[in-house]
């Protein structure tokens, strides 16, 4: 069942177009992630389905319904959104920047009720901040933030998340751990998750489906085994990659890889 | 997995939890701060030329009688320009409060950012070529002229490559403010109205009459009321746009409504005491470092900092050389280029 459809869409900044006419269906309860080289259009799309970005030319679709037209507050209560590039400001705790992922439940002046509070706690708890719930924000690691902002898309008790590289900044643990998290969320409360990854073997992973890019154009779409493939990314990367199984999940994965030699 | 409300019961209780959220330290600034607000408005009348005891002062405002030379002098000519003080504090620093934040850049402050600079220079353009024009249009002519100004700043400042920084928006704004202070003075040279012009340059709340205030007041009670009810998106806007938008909030909107409480607060108050700078640009900061991040409490706070620090320097202006005044916005810049100096040392990084 697709959850998400985005029908057609072009969108951009000002004066250029990055993605142009992309159609691609999200299914609903499933952890979809979108590879592709620098600049082609991976986070510009993320960003139309989050509507930070304007589409200029057809739609997406939540439910059937087009998103802009849908409430803003209503689509924050079933989307949340991690950005690539979230900065708190200073001299914020842990515990008051996930509180702001309730601002969609709340009305007026935003008192945190009892729920709200279940919900801060639990997204801080999973995400294994709970020691650090006092400080500072600013005074953390750059994978700890990181991990700030997820829990506060957590705290958001949202059933889609949409996550801009979520492993950036993290080491190999904790890039494990927050995708084991974002399994485990997907696995037993069945949310749909959307994510753009670099790492293509993680992405391989723990996706059930996968969209390849290109120059803002969709190359290749479905399962891992569908789109890890070495013609595949020769067309996506220009590289020339030697694929094996993953010992852990099965999926093909990436065992090493050349630039390719022709040139184009 | 467990429920939500299961795990968190493992963590904590709720009343551990409350702990967390501690408005107490703001609630102690702001009744402080109105505590400490009202003593120095009191001992702002009671110092000057002629000196007035505290007790005078009060029974003059509480038991006004018209006999008495020293309550006409306290009605008439110290009360206002006092109570002109504290709003134009307040205005400044509830603006610098609301640009800090909507833009998430640190040195933003009206005077900073060309609004003052735009204020001024339409006063200027209005004593050319509608001398005598009543103060009510006066104020309205004020908050046009800071539009203007912002206008210019965001329009040269977005002309340079690699858009927007904080840094470039303050040389947008030094070159702007500039070149308005510079076609202000022309118009004063050549319609040969210096003398008129001259306090605003200065800055001083010295001219302040009661019919003034009357009219500044109610926009500054509604943008203040504004303001405050801003607060809570304010600080989700500080927290980035597009974490705002993913949160459900209506950016554009909330920057519209910001940006028109901003000029209305930035224009009343240069239409009062000139193109002061850096209230904006200090109070915010001070509470802020005080307080936290939220702005439901910064505004408030900054509404009385605010007016408190330029009581103060408004006191400080007319004790340091009587019987002449020191010019206030020289008083103020004289911590806030310093101020500024700390921010800028610090990269201007995005707050």
């Amino acid at each position: 069942m697709t959850v998400l459809t985005i029908d057609h869409v072009a969108v951009g900044y000002a004066n250029s177009l990055i993605v142009e006419d992309l159609s691609v269906s999200i299914p609903k309860g499933k952890i979809t992630t979108i590879i592709g080289p620098n600049g082609c259009g991976k986070s510009t799309l993320l960003k139309a389905i989050s509507r930070v970005l304007k589409t200029q030319s057809g739609a997406v679709y939540l439910d059937g319904r087009a998103i802009h037209q849908l409430q803003t507050k209503e689509v924050a209560k079933r989307m949340a959104i991690l950005p690539q590039s979230a900065n708190a400001p200073g001299g914020l705790t842990v515990f008051e920047l996930v509180s702001y992922g309730r601002f969609p439940h709340q009305g007026g002046f935003g008192t945190l009720k009892k729920e709200d509070y279940e919900h801060i706690n639990w997204a801080i708890f999973v995400t294994g901040l709970n020691e650090f719930k006092d400080r500072s924000v600013e005074a953390l690691s750059g994978g700890q933030r990181q991990r700030v902002w997820i829990a506060m898309a957590l705290a958001q008790g949202t059933e889609i998340l949409i996550l801009d590289e979520p492993t950036t900044y993290l080491d190999l643990a904790h890039q494990l751990e927050v995708l084991i998290l974002l399994q485990r969320l997907n696995e037993e409360e069945g949310r749909t998750i959307v994510m753009v990854l670099h790492d293509l073997n993680h992405a391989s992973r723990f996706s059930h489906n996968m969209i390849s890019m290109k120059n803002g154009t969709l190359i290749k779409e479905g399962s891992p085994e569908e789109v890890m493939t070495c013609l595949n990314l020769q067309s996506v990367f220009n590289i020339d990659a030697r694929m094996t199984t993953c010992p852990f999940s099965k999926n093909p994965i990436c065992l090493s890889y050349q630039l390719n030699q022709k040139n184009e | 997995m467990s429920t939500p409300a299961e795990e968190s019961a493992e963590i904590e209780t709720l009343e551990e939890i409350k702990k967390h959220s501690h408005p107490l330290i703001a609630i102690v600034i702001l009744f402080g701060g109105m505590t400490a607000l009202l003593f120095a408005i009191g001992l702002s009348i009671s110092l000057g030329a002629a000196d007035i005891k505290l007790a005078t002062v009060w029974t003059a405002v509480f038991n006004f009688n018209p006999e008495i030379t020293s309550h006409q002098i306290i009605r008439d000519i110290r009360m206002p320009r006092v109570l002109g003080a504290a709003m134009v504090g307040s205005c400044f620093a509830v603006a610098g409060a609301l640009m800090q934040g909507m833009t998430r850049n640190p040195l933003a402050d009206s005077g900073l950012l060309g609004l003052n600079a735009g204020a001024s220079f339409m006063l200027a353009l209005c004593f050319a070529f509608f001398p005598g024009l009543p103060y009510m249009y006066l104020i309205m002519f004020s908050f046009l002229g800071a539009g203007l100004g912002v206008l210019i700043v965001y329009g040269v400042g977005s002309l340079s490559r690699g858009g927007l920084t904080p840094i470039r928006l303050v040389l947008a704004g030094a070159a702007v403010s500039a070149l308005l202070g510079a076609l202000s003075e022309g118009i004063a040279l050549y319609f040969q109205i210096g003398q008129d012009l001259a306090f605003w340059y200065a800055g001083g709340v010295s001219g302040t009459k009661w019919i003034n205030l009357q009219i500044m007041a109610p926009w500054i009670i509604v943008a203040m009321i504004g303001a405050v009810i801003l607060s809570r998106s304010i600080t989700l806007l500080s927290l980035g746009e597009e974490v705002a938008i993913g949160l459900g909030q209506k950016t554009k909107t909330i920057k519209l409504f910001g940006m028109i409480i901003v000029l209305v607060l930035a224009g009343t108050a240069v239409s009062v005491v000139g193109a002061v700078g850096f209230v904006g640009l200090i109070v915010p900061h001070l509470t802020r470092f005080l307080i936290g991040h939220d702005y439901r409490w910064i505004i408030p706070c900054s509404i009385v900092l605010g007016g408190l620090l330029v009581v103060l320097a408004d006191l400080a202006a007319r004790m340091i050389n009587p019987p002449y005044e020191t010019p206030i916005g020289a008083l103020i810049a004289l911590i806030g280029v310093p101020f500024f100096l700390y921010l800028a040392r610090k990269g201007g990084k995005e707050l």
